[in-house]
């Protein structure tokens, strides 16, 4: 489902790379949890799983879209078959909660009433039934969070990548949301998901990737938090 | 199709609802529009006002050719030909003696003193043929013609070229013409400066937005999913703008109309310019909302280009 192969990345003309000869394979329906401390290159990994960077050197290839052969303008629709849940959430600040998970379906050119009939649905699994008509700076950072991840999977994407969903919950809504990502990928759905929370690490016991100064320093099952 | 047909509305109501959110931001846009169509058109009117004009005073040179008693028809009729057979001639009229007489009459008819004068003696006035040129410039190619011994013997005396009327003329159209000439570069000027404050506002805009711009590409929304409702946004202000400034016109005429009352300033015929504008109104109003339509969505897509673009660079 994911493969990276000696995947490098180096920013501007920085000496040293983010992403050292990166190689990772992912197989479909696989829950994957990516730790590393702030700047191991955790986000630069995401970031050019989603293409909004490009790869300085090696191979990538998602549900068998070759990253090197992908045209511009098929970028959107690579994009539309993963699901992301960005760190700084990155709602559309203008658009109340309905609109922002609606909004996704609505670039795919889903009609209003299969919108109307999925959203809620969407809203309820990640419990923000009678938020639809927020505005998200009405909205806790938590609740900013479960919208973000609503919008994730709404387009029931086979490939889910969260970036630190549980960063800003406390321990009660982190394992809400925990439990949601669980749910997902109990449905098909490739999960990668970063985090710093050493609990949830060692409770999943899902296989565990760990980055330190850009490389792949450990890659096992069922593992724990070390660090 | 069905799926494009509802994308297309959606990008439209977007538009449109961003339209009411951004108020503030659509009146800056907007005003900076409106006067610049509202200059455009107004330039437009005074320029095809002054042509008019000029034409209208030009229409009324003509030259007249005064005849010898003694021509006979045959010879008359054979020089009008020959005389209409000249490149610069578009026109001529004869006129016998006893019809200039009249036309004497009839231009002098304030003047008493001088029509019993007239009618004291026998008819002096010469029969005459008006020729009528096409380029007023181009005037000594008829003097020319007329100054050849075989054309000169026929005639009495010395033709008339409306002599001071014409330097009277040739000064108002010389005028006119740097009028004219200043104005468009002016309102040129004008036009690329406002283009570029339009241009700005609108590119200030979607700075403001770029935020939401990349968050709707990393969802995956297409390049005109994006950009659509910014350049119906723009379209809207051109609209309207189109018709707020044709709308000021109008109310404009009306106003002179009541309060100058005269029908002239100067050379600038205001019951022309009115006659012009209302004759063209639909026209005119197409002009003005389809340069501001133009604007506004030039500027939109240029200035969403840069937060559409994807990375391309491996650094």
């Amino acid at each position: 489902m994911i493969l990276l192969d000696r995947v490098t990345k180096v920013y501007g003309k920085s000496p040293t790379p983010a992403l050292d000869r990166i190689s990772l394979h992912v197989e479909p329906k696989e829950f994957v949890i990516v730790v590393g401390q702030s700047g191991a290159g955790k986000s630069t990994l995401l970031k050019l799983l989603t293409r909004e960077e490009r790869q300085t050197s090696g191979k990538i290839i998602i549900g068998g879209i070759d990253y090197d052969k992908l045209k511009d303008k098929n970028i959107p629709l690579l994009r539309r078959k993963i699901g992301v849940v960005f760190q700084d959430f990155k709602l559309l600040p203008n658009r109340t909660v309905f609109e922002n998970v609606a909004f996704a379906l609505e670039i795919v050119g889903m009609s209003n009433h299969e919108i109307k009939h999925t959203v809620p649905k969407v809203l309820d699994i990640v419990n923000l039934k009678g938020k639809e008509n927020s505005m998200p700076r009405e909205l806790s950072g938590g609740e900013r969070q479960r919208v973000a991840i609503a919008r994730a999977i709404v387009r029931q994407p086979k490939i889910l990548i969260a970036d630190e969903p549980t960063g800003n919950l406390d321990p009660k809504h982190a394992w809400d949301v925990i439990a949601v990502l669980e749910k997902i990928n109990r449905f098909g759905t490739t999960v990668l998901l970063t985090t710093h929370n050493q609990e949830i690490v060692n409770k999943l016991k899902r296989r565990v990737v760990t980055i330190q100064h850009g490389k792949i320093a450990s890659d096992r099952a069922h593992a724990s938090y070390k660090l | 199709m069905h799926r494009n047909w509802i994308t297309f509305l959606r990008i439209v109501r977007t538009g449109v609802i961003n339209f009411f959110r951004n108020a503030s931001l659509a009146v800056a846009a907007m005003a900076v529009m409106v006067v610049t169509l509202t200059i455009i058109l107004l330039s437009l009117v005074v320029n095809t006002t002054l042509s008019g004009t000029i034409k209208q005073i030009t229409d009324k040179i003509d030259v007249s050719v005064y005849l010898k008693d003694e021509v006979t028809t045959k010879q008359q009729r054979d020089f009008t030909q020959r005389l209409e057979a000249l490149p610069n001639v578009s026109s001529t009229r004869y006129l016998s003696k006893d019809e200039a007489l009249e036309a004497y009459r009839q231009e002098n008819i304030g003047n008493q003193e001088l029509l019993q004068a007239i009618n004291q003696t026998d008819n002096p006035l010469p029969a005459t043929i008006r020729v009528k040129p096409k380029d007023l410039d181009r005037v000594k190619e008829i003097q020319m013609f007329l100054n050849k011994t075989e054309n000169k013997k026929l005639q009495s005396e010395e033709p008339s070229y409306s002599g001071d009327r014409k330097e009277a003329i040739d000064k108002i159209s010389h005028a006119a013409n740097v009028l004219q000439r200043v104005g468009i570069a002016g309102i040129a000027l004008f036009a690329i400066i406002s283009v570029l404050i339009i241009f700005n506002t609108i590119q200030m805009a979607i700075f403001n937005r770029r935020d939401e711009i990349s968050i709707m590409r990393l969802l995956g929304a297409n390049t005109w999913y994006i950009r659509g409702p910014f350049v119906v946004e723009a379209v809207i202000y051109g609209v309207v703008s189109g018709l707020i400034s044709i709308g000021l016109i109008k109310a404009l005429f009306i106003a002179s109309s009541s309060t100058l009352e005269a029908s002239s300033l100067g050379l600038l015929d205001i019951g022309y310019a009115e006659r012009y504008f209302n004759n063209h109104f639909w026209i005119l109003l197409l002009i003005q909302v389809g340069i501001g339509v133009v604007i506004g969505a030039t500027s939109s897509i240029v200035a969403t280009r840069r937060y559409l673009k994807f990375k391309t660079t491996k650094k």
